[in-house]
């Protein structure tokens, strides 16, 4: 067995259980644990409907935050829309989502998905700069900030060197490309990149507590 | 040596002009990725070069290297030079038989020894002899033995370089290939199912020119013809590029001759010259004709998934193992969240 055949096989294989079994850990640990009594006369119904406002609120900079705030989110936005382009509308990752799912859907060309590529990779430079100046950023950061940024970017990175190759052979890149993305696989739902999971439903559930409170959202 | 005429008095016995020949050289040199200065070398070299002697031996094979070999529709320059070859055994094609056949070969490793070519097409089966013998000797034996005089060893075919199809799993005749035994001597692998028969001659004509073999890449195949990919020099590569795919072998992607990876197409794994040098007298090869790349140059094509299954697929496990791998994930998050519970009452009691 080459290095090709285990990054596709078993290396694969077993990300991805990983990745299942920890995603469902995660999430079941989180939604059934016990919730805090909330003794306080309910002044609204608290349910579903405050539930996606402020999931759609928070989706945007509030006024006050704005000057503060617009840099890194924009820098997030573009981040999360790159890398969902060349994760999902690169034709090879079609082909592969296909053999996993059965459906398939129209992708982009290689020379557009490479432009993006290289554009998310600078984003994520400019995200890794922004934490390590600024202070508070940088004493509130961990050992998790800093491997969740390197796991998702390093696929990106060896994904973008396949094309250019720097004399190393296709099978060897498109194996290491391989690997980079068990490692995110499995780190995926156990460091901070299962927000992923969290974001809507932690907004979701503020926003429900919120609103049984009275609170304007 | 029986035979005095040197190659170039052979091919110009058989009307082979100066001219054509030189171009024959110029060809080879490019190939070979040699300067032009080195052309009237290999001219020089090729046209005192004696007839070497050549031991082709045939194990577990299809015969369909010796096949692409001789059945070009033309004549060729370098068909002439294989012709001129001293092909002292060859049991497909010698006419001699049974112990006729097996004295030619023991002659001509005595008259040669120590300078002539071995040549193996098909893989060595080490599960038991009985699986394939010649002359009532086993193929592993044949190999020793004629191996053990010889300059170097040439292993035609996906099957003698890497066991190819014979040595596919379950491997039932536990097929081996030429590398696997012969430590001793250099190899050469010129794998390919058939191999193009230019890549043969080629590596012939630079034993002959330089008395050694070329370079070799990891897998004991000339770096020349096997130092870049199918899809490196695929004309099709500018439609992958553009995200232009056939879907199937009739749309009109297929008809407007789009890229075949989707269809399965191994090209961008594959290292060899299929998209150069073609196929029936440079007519075409596999992708232009319609068909993707199988990869029948590397190591165990067989076995690497399906033929017409992207490069791109993974091998992601069966939907047993996913809903194993759920299940588990689900009891473990249940469990840690049934302990969390548990503590949160314990300290709401105690408090």
């Amino acid at each position: 067995m080459d290095l090709l055949d285990f990054s596709r096989g078993p290396a694969l294989q077993v990300a991805l259980y990983i990745f299942i079994a920890g995603s469902l850990w995660r999430v079941f640990g989180v939604l059934m644990l016990q919730r805090k009594p909330d003794h306080s006369e309910a002044r609204k119904s608290g349910g579903i409907g405050g539930a996606l406002k402020v999931i759609y609120t928070r989706a945007f900079t509030a006024p006050a935050f704005k000057k503060a705030t617009t840099y890194p989110k924009v820098l997030g936005y573009a981040l999360h829309v790159g890398f969902f382009a060349v994760v999902f509308l690169f034709i090879p990752h079609v082909v592969f989502f296909k053999g996993l799912f059965g459906v398939s859907w129209p992708g982009l060309p290689n020379n557009v998905i490479y432009f993006i590529g290289v554009i998310t990779v600078g984003l994520g430079l400019a995200i890794l700069i922004r934490r390590l100046t600024n202070p508070v950023l940088k004493l509130i950061s961990n050992f998790d900030d800093y491997f969740s940024w390197f796991v998702t970017l390093l696929p990106l990175v060896t994904g973008l060197i396949i094309p250019i190759r720097f004399g190393i052979r296709y099978e060897t890149l498109l194996a290491v490309h391989i690997l980079s993305i068990a490692l995110l696989l499995i780190w995926f739902p156990f460091g901070k990149l299962a927000h992923t999971y969290f974001v809507f439903i932690s907004r979701g559930t503020t926003g429900a507590t919120l609103e049984r409170r009275g609170a304007k959202t | 040596m029986k035979d005095i005429l040197t190659l170039g008095e052979i091919l110009q016995a058989r009307g082979v002009s100066r001219r054509g020949f030189l171009k024959y050289c110029s060809a080879t040199a490019s190939l070979l990725a040699l300067p032009p200065a080195m052309v009237p070398h290999i001219a020089h070299a090729l046209e005192q070069a004696r007839r070497p002697s050549v031991i082709w031996l045939s194990f577990q094979e299809c015969t369909g290297c010796t096949e692409s070999l001789t059945r070009s529709s033309s004549p060729t320059v370098e068909g002439l030079i294989f012709d001129s070859i001293s092909l002292d055994y060859h049991h497909t094609l010698q006419a001699a038989a049974g112990d006729a056949a097996e004295a030619a070969r023991h002659a001509a490793m005595e008259e040669n020894k120590g300078n002539y070519l071995v040549l193996v097409d098909g893989s060595i089966p080490l599960g038991n002899p009985g699986y394939s013998t010649i002359a009532g000797m086993s193929n592993y034996d044949m190999l020793m033995e004629t191996v053990e005089g010889a300059a170097a060893v040439v292993a035609i075919g996906s099957c003698a370089s890497f066991g190819g199809i014979p040595g596919a799993d379950p491997n039932p005749t536990g097929a081996v290939s030429v590398m696997d035994l012969i430590k001793d001597k250099p190899v050469i692998n010129v794998p390919g199912c058939p191999p193009i028969p230019m890549v043969i001659t080629a590596v012939l004509a630079q034993f002959l020119t330089f008395g050694q073999l070329p370079e070799l890449d990891r897998h004991g195949r000339p770096m020349a013809f096997f130092g870049q990919t199918i899809h490196d020099r695929c004309y099709r590569r500018p439609f992958y590029e553009q995200g232009k795919f056939a879907e199937t072998f009739d749309d009109e992607g297929a008809r407007k001759g789009w890229c075949l990876f989707k269809l399965g197409c191994k090209g961008p794994i594959t290292y060899n010259a299929c998209a150069t040098m073609k196929w029936n007298d440079g007519t075409s090869f596999p992708i232009e004709a319609g068909h993707p790349c199988l990869g029948c140059s590397e190591p165990g094509f067989w076995d690497k998934g399906g033929f017409y299954n992207a490069v791109s697929t993974g091998d992601v496990g069966s939907g047993k193992a996913f809903a194993g791998a759920a299940a588990a994930g689900v009891a473990i998050g249940v469990a840690a969240a049934a302990m969390a519970r548990a503590r949160q009452k314990k300290t709401l009691k105690e408090a």
